[in-house]
């Protein structure tokens, strides 16, 4: 199974080498599909986790007792549903269909767990109600 | 024995209560189910709309006189410019102007909306000054209700079909048909397909000068054709223009209208537009008429255009119909493509919806058209030429 887990490290974990571990020792692929890592700060990381359903719980189970804090919908974005006039042009540049219209109601939905973080959706909305949800 | 229906017996029947309106999308059923003949019968009114950007919108304003009166030549709202290259407090303010201040943030189309909801807007104005308009310069703020006249008058709204875009260079476009991903990522259309006003009634017998229409939530009306008005395109067998046809001006009053059906749209390092709501009845007269309104996605073309190409004609990709845009992938040349739309088609649906309870409510009238639009008419394009050259 697949798995997209947010990481946020304390300062002191920044230099820890976690997706070697969860390579090595948990027998998980890992993409990283966002990254915003210094030295010595607090850094995140969006990470989609590939493997055996036991192996991504021990995984994930390594990584909070470390330290790190895990947040498993967590999206960069921000949709205004109410503002939303449901006209699809965000979900021409959505990769993951996370923004996707209902082929009966034509009403816009958006997956948190599906979105990527790739932000191309701010961009696309011309009525800018998709915005930074960091 | 063939169905005819005057609009004076529509609008008896309007007044009566007993008018049957249904929508361009409802009309689809009711004329499989019961044949061209009987639905023409049964059927009034079809109601059709479309909600999508329209650049060509803009507002005129009457700002009332001062004391000591100006004569305004340069005019800013909300640091937005309108044109005031008319009489001495009239201006005409555009939704794709751009903010002095802020740029493509805020514009024109907001300006407009502003009005709408009743927001205070920021008026200066500056003038060479005149023996009968002595001031020199103004800096107030005005609100739809302190001045005089507003309304929307668009020179060119919901265009009789629109081509799709699709980008086949290795770079991005931002678009006014939004953003087209590289190596055709992604097709993006814009009309609301068997809903739209001008597909439902392709050869314009009721949709003309002096058609009542909503807009933006009031009621409006057709005041001429369309800029950029192309009837004599191709057309299929069913009259339906193969590719961008008709277009239609329009005008209703500012004061009266809803943000809900009318909103500025910022399109990524193109632009600003305006989404602007119209909702067009369409009387049942007789069985040609119900035939043109009861047309289907399936039947409607429009052509794949590559917008990578920076010149006035741009290649075409394919053709396609509405059904095959709405099922949110294209197949072309082995390659499966996203298709999305710019025109929402959940608002369109809602005008749709709206104009038939106003009709069925005895809120909402049919005008017949005072003159038909043209079926001849063509573009002239714009070339670059000397002072001596004819
Ligand atoms: S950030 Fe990217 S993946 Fe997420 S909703 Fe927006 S376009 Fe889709
Ligand atoms: S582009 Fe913006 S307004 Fe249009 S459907 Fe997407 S979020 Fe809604």
């Amino acid at each position: 199974m697949k798995k997209k887990i947010f990481l946020i490290f304390p300062p002191h974990l920044t230099d820890q080498p976690i997706t070697y571990t969860l390579i090595k020792k948990y027998d998980l692929k890992t993409n990283i599909l966002r990254a915003s890592i210094n030295y010595n700060t607090q850094g995140n990381l969006l990470l989609e986790l590939e493997g055996t359903k036991e192996n991504i719980s021990s995984g994930i189970r390594y990584l909070e007792n470390i330290g790190v804090k895990v947040d498993f919908i967590h999206t960069e974005i921000k949709w205004d549903e109410k503002a939303c006039i449901h006209c699809g042009a965000c979900t021409a540049v959505c990769p993951s269909d996370a923004l996707k219209l209902d082929s009966n109601s034509w009403l816009l939905s958006f997956n948190a767990e599906e979105c990527l973080g790739c932000k191309l959706c701010i961009k696309a909305c011309p009525l800018k109600i998709i915005t930074n949800g960091l | 024995m063939s169905i005819k229906k005057t609009y004076e017996e529509i609008n008896e029947k309007i007044k009566n209560g007993c008018a049957v309106v249904v929508s361009a999308e409802e009309v689809i059923d009711i004329v499989k189910e019961k044949g061209i003949k009987d639905a023409a019968k049964y059927v009034d009114v079809v109601t059709t709309a479309t909600f999508g950007p329209m650049c060509s919108t803009g507002a005129f304003l009457n700002f009332g006189h001062s004391d000591p009166p100006i004569r305004m030549t340069k005019v800013t709202l909300n640091d937005v410019a309108a044109y005031s290259g008319l009489a001495a407090v009239d201006a005409y303010i555009g939704a794709t102007e751009i903010s002095e201040s802020k740029g493509i943030e805020y514009g024109g189309a907001h300006v407009i909306c502003d009005l709408i909801d009743g927001k205070k807007i920021r008026l200066k104005a500056t003038s060479p000054g005149t023996d009968c308009y002595p001031r020199l310069e103004i800096d107030t703020y005005i609100t739809k209700d302190s001045i005089n006249e507003a309304y929307l008058f668009n020179p060119r709204n919901a265009y009789q079909n629109y081509s799709a875009a699709i980008n086949t260079s290795d770079k991005a476009l931002y678009t006014y048909m939004g953003i087209l991903q590289p190596n055709m990522g992604n097709i993006n259309y814009c009309t609301s397909g068997q809903l739209s006003p001008l597909f439902n009634d392709p050869l314009y017998r009721t949709i003309g000068i002096g058609t009542r229409i909503f807009l933006a939530g009031t009621t409006g009306y057709i005041s001429w054709q369309g800029t950029q008005f192309f009837s004599d395109r191709e057309r299929d067998e069913n009259g339906i223009p193969l590719s961008p046809a008709a277009t239609l001006a329009v005008v209703g009053d500012l004061k009266k209208m809803s943000t809900e059906y009318i909103k500025p749209a910022v399109f990524e390092k193109y632009g600003i537009s305006m989404f602007v709501g119209i909702g067009i009845p369409i009387p049942i007269l007789d069985e040609e008429m119900m035939k043109f309104v009861s047309i289907e996605d399936k039947d409607l073309y429009t052509s794949i255009v590559d917008y990578s190409v920076p010149s006035r004609n741009k290649p075409t990709l394919g053709r396609v119909n509405y059904a095959q845009l709405r099922s949110g992938s294209i197949n072309l040349n082995g390659k499966s493509i996203k298709t999305a739309p710019i025109t929402s088609l959940y608002k369109s649906r809602k005008i749709a919806e709206e104009l038939k309870k106003l009709i069925m409510e005895g809120n909402f009238y049919l005008q017949q058209p005072i003159e038909a639009f043209p079926l001849n008419n063509r573009l002239n394009t714009l070339e670059i030429i000397d002072a001596e050259e004819e």
